[in-house]
């Protein structure tokens, strides 16, 4: 029992591992310093890099966040603390629902609500798809987060005569925190991997940008531009830069882990 | 029996009472079960009255009515609670939960807050925002509760680093930084070892000079010992109210003697 449950978590962490160094094999020759602070060179000339696709990756996650976050936090709020009715059930329905719709379709959903009446492609009508995609995500774990904080504080802050909203936002937000942020952060993973609703919403730029009414460029649409190129220096490039975006997804991971560890999260009770 | 009541009760003598609490034909319901059928009963300030029967008599939710925490848990009553002459349906359940202090159970201080924040939330959050005054609150508080030598040091460690008994004393504290003239413990000392439960009894002692205060107890000694005057719940009613040391030595009614001398229960 106990070697088939190695077997099954070696088989689970296997393709991360073989994703990690395969992309590494194939990318590092492009990986250098020039990679990350130089701009895409024209066809035909070698070396160049994709310090324009780096800054919108993180200008269109920024935005993600800015638009997704508070619709997702206090839809948390609200399910969670108040969201025991019909309308309760209703959102989580289709919350669910909207978490399980193909990127594509909110690609083409931002497109129409964003880029057709700007009659522009632009950052911020890819920060608006990101945003659709991290909402479901971030709702339902931050419903669940607020569910798993005892009964017993809610009413320690209630018996002192704090008002219900005030409780909630100062002592069970609080409590959740560690396991929001957690949940944000599976949200924002997915969203910086996301290169379907980005082809038709921010569009990609070769040049620098951070205008955010204009299209910008993102790590996931050069890897899918570099990738399919007929030249051998670009696809190496897309290795690197697969590479790199996975590489930061980890990073992302990591630092959150340990910047939301917090002063007391670890007592135990 | 007699050797649980050593300690005379202090009741005043005078003959008019300062009534802080009054409950009038108290009914309350959790859906379709009723909890509590028609429980009428005074409390004199300064008091410290003692709710005993079994589990599911209906004895914590009595409390709870109090302060109209039943409510949080979708409950509901009919009837009038008077405090201090006032019913409290009168006001907001928020301004009443500031002049009706709760001590739970289970020590349960806010995990994310050092021990001056836990006794400071109640300020804060009620718009209190002079750090002197917080200050000298959270330090009369935690001396009130008998806790400001042991952690004087170390108010800025997290409330969960201390002992069970310490967290409840922190969640007294925390109570009383608020103010309130009554204080509510729902079997404050059950989840502590004897030691901490003899400090909190040795507590409420003290703080009864200055509170009115109701505790649910399953211990019958710890009644005997803390209490001025005791009242017996059995399936929601009210079976019996009088002076602690009657209750235990000549009760009026059989199921109260039966039951303090555990016969059931």
């Amino acid at each position: 029992m106990t070697s088939l449950s190695i077997l099954s978590v070696a088989i689970a962490v296997i393709p991360l591992f073989l994703i990690f160094f395969y992309s590494l094999a194939q990318g590092v020759s492009s990986l250098n310093v020039d990679f990350f602070i130089h701009m895409p060179k024209p066809v035909g000339e070698t070396g160049g890099g994709m310090a324009n696709a780096l800054v919108g990756t993180a200008i269109l996650i920024g935005l993600g966040c800015l638009f997704g976050l508070p619709v997702s936090i206090f839809a948390g709020i609200y399910l969670a603390e108040y969201g025991n009715n019909t309308l309760g059930q209703t959102v989580r329905f289709f919350t669910d629902v909207l978490s399980g719709v193909p990127s594509i379709v909110v690609g083409v959903v931002a497109y129409i609500l964003v880029v057709i009446p700007m009659k522009q492609f632009s950052a911020l009508a890819g920060g608006v798809a990101l945003a659709i995609l991290m909402i479901p995500t971030a709702t339902r774990t931050t419903e669940e987060m607020i569910r798993l904080v005892p009964q017993s504080f809610r009413e320690a802050a209630l018996a002192l005569g704090i008002p219900q909203w005030k409780a909630t936002l100062k002592v069970i937000l609080p409590t959740a925190l560690k396991g929001i942020t957690t949940g944000v952060l599976l949200a924002i993973a997915r969203a910086a991997g996301e290169t379907a609703p980005l082809l038709f919403t921010a569009l990609g730029n070769r040049f620098w940008s951070t205008d955010l009414g204009h299209p910008i460029a993102s790590l996931t649409v050069f890897i899918y531009d570099y990738a399919k190129a007929p030249f051998e220096d670009w696809n190496r490039q897309a290795w690197g830069a697969a590479f790199i975006l996975i590489l930061l997804i980890f990073i992302i991971n990591i630092t959150f882990r340990f910047a939301t560890r917090g002063r007391y999260a670890e007592n135990k009770n | 029996m007699t050797e649980t009541v050593q300690r005379p009760s202090h009741l005043s003598t005078s003959s008019v009472m300062d009534i802080k609490l009054e409950a009038i034909n108290v009914n309350a319901f959790f859906g379709k079960t009723q909890a509590l059928r028609d429980v009428s009963l005074t409390i004199e300030k300064n008091h410290v009255v003692a709710i005993i029967g079994p589990s599911g008599c209906g004895k914590s939710t009595f409390l709870r009515c109090i302060n109209r925490m039943h409510e949080v848990a979708g409950g509901t009553m009919n009837g009038s609670i008077l405090l201090d002459g006032e019913d409290i349906y009168e006001n907001d359940p928020v301004n009443l939960r500031r002049r009706v202090g709760m001590v739970f159970q289970k020590p349960n201080p806010f995990p994310t807050m050092s021990i001056f924040d836990n006794v400071a939330a109640g300020l804060r959050l009620n718009g209190m925002a002079s750090k002197n005054h917080i200050a000298d609150r959270v330090e009369r508080s935690l001396r009130q509760a008998a806790l400001w030598n042991e952690v004087k040091d170390s108010l800025s460690k997290s409330g969960m680093s201390l002992s069970g008994g310490q967290q409840q004393r922190l969640c007294i504290a925390r109570a009383l930084a608020v103010n309130p003239d009554v204080l509510l413990m729902d079997e404050p000392a059950s989840a502590l070892d004897p030691i901490s439960t003899a400090k909190i009894e040795e507590l409420i002692y003290e703080l009864k000079k200055n509170y009115t205060i109701v505790i649910v107890t399953h211990n019958m000694q710890q009644a005997a010992r803390v209490s001025d005057r005791t009242a017996f719940f059995y399936l929601g009613e009210l079976i019996e109210y009088d002076i602690t040391k009657k209750i235990f030595t000549m009760p009026s009614i059989k199921q109260t003697e039966e039951y303090v001398t555990g016969r059931f229960g």
